[in-house]
């Protein structure tokens, strides 16, 4: 790893300040992602900003009919938390699954979104959830979020502070885990919110995406039956030594299936 | 040089660090705690296991100024002065937890923080759930699993003392 300086700023307005003037710093949170590309020498800043002292970004709490995560929430504290369990328990569940207990005791909701993996877990449920970004300068849809690979609308320098979810009347998750590195070979999040179905599927592609073929079928039957039938096109998902384009499509189905059973 | 001052194992310390000093390398090589093992350095082996502030997390994916000021604990940490071991050694110990003992360090402070969020009991399969961040390659995990189970309920209460191994 090459050498950087460190900061912590004690409020998001200097965390942004630093990251401002520098367009070679990086923020940093849990690092269970940024660390090991460090040590890659996949990415050389010159500073990295560690944001976790930052009260403005912290925080789970339900606001009328939605629910807002600040950007550090852990994933410890999502599976955990009394009120996403309430609200959201396809999320609190999700959330139990990333990595491994020591990731899950360090890694945040807001740098597991702001990478954008494509085999992270919570860009689908942002994305099945119909959530809004909230960032230092504006809100953003998640269907406007999520660009492809790696890849957000954030602007340099931009910091997420918070997601907020609207609570769904249902909603569920399942995936594939690669059975080495345990990342998403093919994830679906569906969920039913104030009548309207959305999926949205993660790990197959370049990114997460919404299977609206099968958003259209579970409009009319919302049961794993309606999405069995639906073939994914292999076209564009990804393919490498874990899986080949062909089998991911098939899983997709097989993931939309599950998570709507899930769901309930 | 920034500086970092971190309680370890109950006692204070200041450390002249890089910004990309790893905590790891902060204990092993300037506190000279070695107990705790650096096997992937790419997070997933779990032999680095520490607790920071009371949460297991893999030292080699930590910065040792984002330590800062908290209180960690080693596997050095555990036994008390006068060489009792800590009922996860104990259990370690009695149930052949281990061959090599290269990740035992990792696996003992990972079984700890797994037991206390469960003060309830784990069934095996929970056991083994939860050490999904760490692994053994000579054992199997039987072993491991057997300790773990054995050593909860002495942590917890529930037993004066250690369960004996099966001959």
């Amino acid at each position: 790893m090459y050498d950087f300086e460190y900061h912590k700023p004690g409020s998001l307005a200097d965390a942004v300040k630093l990251l401002s003037a520098d367009p070679d710093a990086r923020p940093i949170s849990g690092g269970q992602t940024l660390l090991p590309a460090l040590k890659h020498r996949l990415n050389k800043p010159t500073s990295v900003v560690d944001l976790s002292g930052i009260t403005e970004l912290k925080g789970i709490r339900k606001e009328g009919d939605k629910l807002v995560i600040g950007a550090l929430a852990k994933h410890f504290e999502v599976a955990t938390s009394e009120v996403v369990k309430a609200a959201i328990p396809a999320l609190a569940q999700m959330a139990g699954t990333i990595g491994d207990t020591q990731v899950r005791n360090r890694g945040t909701i807001g740098g597991s979104v702001a990478n954008n993996d494509p085999a992270a877990d919570y860009p689908s449920a942002v994305l099945g959830l119909n959530a809004t970004i909230v960032t230092d300068k504006r809100r953003i849809a998640a269907d406007d979020f999520f660009q492809g690979m790696f890849t957000t609308a954030l602007e340099p320098g931009e910091l997420l502070v918070a997601i907020e979810f609207p609570i769904p009347e249902k909603a569920g998750y399942a995936k594939m885990r690669n059975p080495a590195s345990r990342y998403v070979m093919a994830g679906a999040f569906v969920a039913k919110t104030g009548g309207t179905v959305r999926v949205a599927i993660n790990g197959a592609g370049p990114g997460v995406f919404r299977q609206t073929e099968m958003e259209t079928a579970l409009s009319t039957n919302w049961s794993p039956e309606a999405v069995a039938g639906i073939k994914q096109d292999a076209d564009g998902l990804n393919s490498d030594i874990h899986g080949s384009a062909e089998y991911r499509a098939h899983l997709v189905t097989v993931m939309a299936k599950r998570a709507i059973a899930a769901a309930g | 040089m920034p500086q970092v001052t971190l309680t370890v194992n109950g006692k204070t310390s200041t450390v002249e660090v890089e910004g990309r000093t790893l905590l790891v390398e902060l204990l092993r090589e300037k506190l000279r705690l070695t107990g705790t093992h650096v096997g992937c350095d790419t997070s997933q082996c779990g032999a680095c296991v520490v607790h920071v502030d009371g949460e297991s997390v893999k030292a080699c994916t930590i910065l040792a100024l984002q330590a800062n000021g908290s209180q960690v604990t080693t596997i050095e940490g555990l036994a008390k002065p006068d060489g009792t071991l800590h009922p996860m050694q104990e259990a370690f110990r009695e149930y052949h937890a281990l061959q090599c003992g290269f990740c035992t360090p990792g696996m003992v402070m990972s079984a700890i923080d797994l037991v206390k969020k469960h003060p309830d009991g784990l069934s095996e399969k929970e056991i083994r759930e939860g050490l999904e961040g760490n692994l053994c390659r000579c054992t199997g995990y039987h072993n491991i699993v057997k300790a773990i189970a054995a050593a909860q309920e002495v942590m917890h209460g529930r037993a004066q003392a250690l369960a004996p191994a099966a001959e």
